[in-house]
């Protein structure tokens, strides 16, 4: 029997490569290696819903397509190196696999603190047996909990947090606005006033030096010497590429794997990298390769690195148009929605107000050289339709530079 | 086709409609509506419409 295209990874980005290689005509052996033990999943409830209590994992599981029942799935298998040239993988299990062509979908994992204090009592949000724990944790009585880091998961497991009861919900974070770093100020100082009246407090500007506590947690240290009492810690300060495997192979693993315009990694025409490990040039903006974290990418980055791969095992020469996605993203807090489209951190030296203010709904656009780059709405569902409104001429924003 | 919308999953954010404008719509009231029974060549974009459901909410039954 021919090798199999070996896909490493098992969450969303993996089963779309899997769905998407069988959509564009490849009827050969696919195994997906994953190392949770479960079938793939959707993340996004996992701050929201399931800490909430309202989510069974089998309102999470996706329903993979019927063309892919023939897959081989090896769950609960990690693979620990790679030798791209005699195209083999080698696998936890001490296993090795040979591949006709490599699929990296292995994805991010929490970055971590590392100043000196307990370890027992932190948590962070990336897998289902992560937000069971953190739930276990915020749902004992009169818990006081401090999230560190006011990004995207950071402010939703707060606004989860309030909603769960928690005594005393504080977000700490160096800059001096929530989700300031891809939002900009108007957004950011609309999100403060919306979380505060809501009973999340805030130690903005405010780095973390240390962990009190004997054994479990009690407080988090912050650099201006201030304490503040913690039963429960949420760490979310970003990620890190699971890019180990591929060392000693000669791609560029700076922060995620690099790509070309088509997702292939290190010129290699049998190897793609998907999902938020690729970091991939975007053609509709500057050609700058980034790592994209957004729930949409999995499935745009499965579709044109299947398309690509497909070709290249079928032995056909494809020249399909580059990479090109248009950035989407939501983040549901509280009682109102973040929705955005386009690239808003391509356009944070021009935030206008398209329409609304920062008390009601509200639609921020984004502007790089007078263009409209990305919309941002915050509000209900009316605030989001506006910013549907604009993604017809998003869609047309041409590369910035050739 | 089959379509079927799990209407308690749905938050309305509207990406199926843009995947399949010919499927999925939102009427008057905001709210979506969607044809149950499309035509069998428009399966590609539905399958895409079900995919980019960020709840996933929407089935194919064929």
């Amino acid at each position: 029997m021919s090798a199999p295209v070996v896909v490493a990874g098992a969450s969303m980005a993996g089963l779309r490569a899997a769905e998407q290689l069988r959509a564009a005509g490849h009827t050969g052996p696919i195994t997906l290696i994953g190392d949770e033990p479960h079938m793939p999943y959707n993340r996004p409830p996992l701050s929201k819903e399931v800490l909430a209590g309202k989510a069974s994992f089998e309102s999470l599981a996706f329903r993979p397509r019927a063309a892919v029942a023939d897959v081989e799935w090896r769950l609960g298998t990690k693979v620990v190196s790679a030798d791209l040239d005699r195209r083999r993988v080698r696998l936890d299990d001490g296993g090795t696999l040979s591949y006709a062509a490599l699929v990296v979908a292995t994805g991010m994992r929490p970055r971590r603190l590392r100043c000196p204090g307990p370890l027992a009592g932190r948590h962070t949000v990336r897998t289902l047996a992560d937000a069971r724990g953190l739930r276990a944790a915020l749902t004992r009585p009169g818990v006081r909990v401090v999230v560190v880091g006011a990004g995207f998961i950071g402010c939703e497991v707060a606004a989860t947090a309030v909603a769960l009861g928690a005594a005393e919900v504080t977000v700490v974070d160096p800059l001096p606005l929530p989700m300031a770093g891809p939002l900009g100020e108007l957004l950011g100082r609309a999100l403060l006033r919306r979380h505060e009246a809501r009973g999340v407090r805030f130690a903005l500007g405010a780095g973390v030096t240390g962990f009190d506590g004997d054994g479990h947690v009690t407080g988090v240290v912050l650099d201006d010497g201030t304490v503040l009492p913690a039963d429960v810690v949420v760490e979310s300060v970003g990620s890190v590429a699971n890019t180990e495997w591929l060392d000693g192979n000669g791609l560029d693993l700076t922060d995620g794997v690099l790509t070309d315009k088509h997702l292939r990694a290190g010129g290699r025409p049998d190897v793609v990298a998907v999902g938020d490990v690729a970091r991939f040039p975007n053609a509709r903006y500057d050609g700058v390769p980034r790592r994209v974290e957004h729930w949409s990418i999995p499935t745009d980055t499965a579709k044109h690195a299947a398309r690509v791969l497909a070709a290249q095992l079928g032995g056909a020469e494809p020249e399909p148009a580059p990479f090109a996605p248009l950035p989407t993203f939501w983040s549901d807090q509280h009682d109102f929605r973040l929705q955005s489209f386009g690239a808003p951190a391509l356009g944070l030296d021009d935030v206008r107000v398209i329409e609304g203010g920062p008390d009601g709904d509200l639609l921020a656009g984004y502007h790089r050289g007078g263009r409209l780059v990305g919309v941002v709405a915050l509000g209900g569902t009316g605030a989001a339709a506006a910013a549907a409104r604009h993604r017809a001429e998003l869609l047309k924003t041409p590369a910035l530079t050739a | 086709m089959k379509v079927v919308v799990d209407m308690n999953k749905c938050q309305d954010h509207g990406q199926c409609v843009f995947a399949a404008p010919d499927v999925f719509r939102f009427d008057e009231a905001g709210r979506l509506a969607y044809v149950p029974d499309p035509d069998d060549a428009l399966r590609d974009e539905v399958e895409e419409a079900a995919d980019v459901c960020p709840l996933q909410a929407i089935r194919i039954e064929d």
